[in-house]
Order: structure tokens, then C-alpha cells, then sequence
């Protein structure tokens, strides 16, 4: 069976973004928990940080010109891939403390895995992003992975 | 009463059905949603990109929105009688704004010695097709 990744592809994986460090305020947990429809006080007041903050915490704050004509950031991270089209994908979130506003938190992501699958439509390739979310103290806070498909 | 049957975990069974929630997000929300996050992409805003250039019926409800809702639908069962240590769920099928959704889940397995609760969580549509599956894990009692 024939491949579309190239050693040249695969030699990516392993590659690390540099840190990126955050400061969690109040006000930015209150939009999010107002946005997502969260019905719990502790979050639509801003004392916690609900689960899955740290999505909006970590996305790219790109500038203009960095935007795509879809509105789409380019990830960095990612190499440029033989098939293009993004499919549905998959997270999986260890949550190990809580996070609260005044908390540093500080994300480095990792590409962990790239492979391919043959489905009834044609190719599929999978790739892995691990992000691991530390604490001022270096203490792990979250971690989380996510799988993303294209075709 | 033994300490282990005071425990909220003696009162939890497999088998045992969250409660669902309706969701009909609308332009606002998913507007606030992708202004949080600083996520500008046209599908899910500006409705004659998202189908005449993409091709899809609608705007598109982002993805992590709705994985959100799966962690709210497991936080909002526990209470204070638990942690939520972790989930996993995918995004197998899309979902656009006008479409009622629901959010749901049910408890598949218990680990008596760790406190430890799996619950399979789930988002359907309206023709009740599952579009986000998931798997949580709480932490109960102790």
C-alpha cells in the first residue's frame, strides 16, 4: 500500500512549541462561562475557572495578517499535510487542579503522532497534539490531547 | 450507618441516568463563544460563507462548545458530591444554529475503592443521532 507520509512528514513529530504563559483574570472566566451557557455560580462569577477554559485560554490571540481569508490561524506547530480538509476530531482532558483567577498558567504543546488510515471514502490522515499546563510551582494543572483527521 | 454508606457514592448506580438539557444556541452565543477564544473562523459567523463557499446548510456550533456542554452536563449532576477528573469525547458530526440539541449521560461503571465513576455522556440532535460521544470520570466521596 502506497503512503502519503514522507519520512520527511513524519520527522515532525516530536516537534515542540515554546512555551506560552497566561495570566487567568476573572473577567475572562466570566465570558466564557457566560458564553458556554453555564448555569453555576462560582464560574458566572469568575472565582473558578470552569472546566475547558483553558481552550480559550491558550488559543492563539494571532493578529490580522495572520489570519487566513477563512479566518483561520495557521498552527505553527503543524507541518503543511498531503490531504487538507479538516474532519471531526477528538480531545481527551485530564483535569489534575483547579484553576483559579490570579493562576500562571503556562502551556507548551507537543506533536505527538502522525499516521494514516485507509477509509471507505479514501485516505485519512491522523495527527496528535499533546498540550501540558503547569503551574507557577511547575505542578501539572491540565493536560490534554487532542486527535485531529484529515481528508 | 457505616461511613461508606454515608458517602454520596453508595447512592450512585450503574445504570443510572444524567439529567438531559436542551441546547438551542443562537447567533449570540456562538458569537460570545468564538470572541472568548479569539476564533475568527467564517463558518461560524458569516452565513454566506459558511454555505455557498463551504457548502454547509448553516452556521457551524464549534466544536469545543460543545464538548463544553458535556463537562457541564456531568458538573451540573455532581454537585459538590464529586470531582470531574477527566473526559474524552469526539465531534463526529456537525451541528448549525436553529437546530435543538440535547446533552445527556448515564453512569456505566463504579469503582467502590477509588470513588471513581465512568459516565458515558453524550449530544444528540434532533433526529436523535449522537454527534458528540464521550466518556468522563469522577471522583466521588472521599
Amino acid at each position: 500500500m502506497t503512503t502519503l507520509l514522507s519520512d520527511e512528514l513524519l520527522a515532525n513529530i516530536g516537534r515542540q512549541s515554546a512555551p506560552h504563559r497566561e495570566l487567568v483574570t476573572r473577567r475572562d472566566i466570566r465570558k466564557y462561562a457566560i458564553a458556554t451557557g453555564n448555569r453555576q455560580r462560582k464560574y458566572l462569577d469568575g472565582d473558578q475557572a470552569p472546566p475547558m477554559f483553558h481552550v480559550a485560554l491558550f488559543w492563539d490571540v494571532v493578529e490580522l495578517e495572520e489570519l487566513s481569508a477563512d479566518g483561520v490561524s495557521i498552527d505553527k506547530l503543524l507541518p503543511k499535510f498531503p490531504l487538507e480538509r479538516a474532519m471531526a476530531g477528538g480531545l481527551k482532558i485530564d483535569y489534575l487542579q483547579p484553576v483559579y483567577p490570579g493562576d500562571w498558567l503556562t502551556a507548551t504543546r507537543t506533536l505527538t503522532n502522525i499516521y494514516e488510515k485507509h477509509g471507505r471514502s479514501g485516505p485519512l490522515i491522523f495527527y496528535e497534539v499533546d498540550m501540558q499546563i503547569v503551574n507557577e510551582a511547575g505542578e501539572p494543572v491540565i493536560r490534554e490531547k487532542t486527535t485531529r483527521i484529515l481528508r | 450507618m457505616s461511613l461508606t454508606e454515608r458517602l454520596p457514592l453508595a447512592n450512585v448506580q450503574v445504570g443510572d441516568e444524567l439529567p438531559g438539557r436542551e441546547l438551542k444556541p443562537d447567533n449570540v452565543q456562538l458569537f460570545l463563544y468564538n470572541a472568548a477564544l479569539w476564533n475568527a473562523h467564517r463558518i461560524h459567523f458569516d452565513h454566506p460563507y459558511a454555505t455557498e463557499v463551504e457548502g454547509y446548510p448553516g452556521l457551524v456550533i464549534a466544536g469545543p462548545m460543545l464538548g463544553d456542554w458535556l463537562n457541564q452536563c456531568v458538573e451540573e449532576w455532581l454537585g459538590d458530591a464529586g470531582r470531574l477528573v477527566g473526559i474524552e469525547y469526539s465531534n463526529r458530526a456537525a451541528s448549525y444554529i436553529g437546530e435543538t440539541l440535547r446533552s445527556g449521560g448515564k453512569v456505566v461503571a463504579i469503582d467502590g475503592a477509588s470513588g471513581e465513576v465512568r459516565i458515558e455522556v453524550f449530544i444528540v440532535n434532533e433526529a436523535d443521532e449522537v454527534i458528540t460521544p464521550g466518556v468522563a470520570t469522577a471522583v466521588m466521596g472521599a
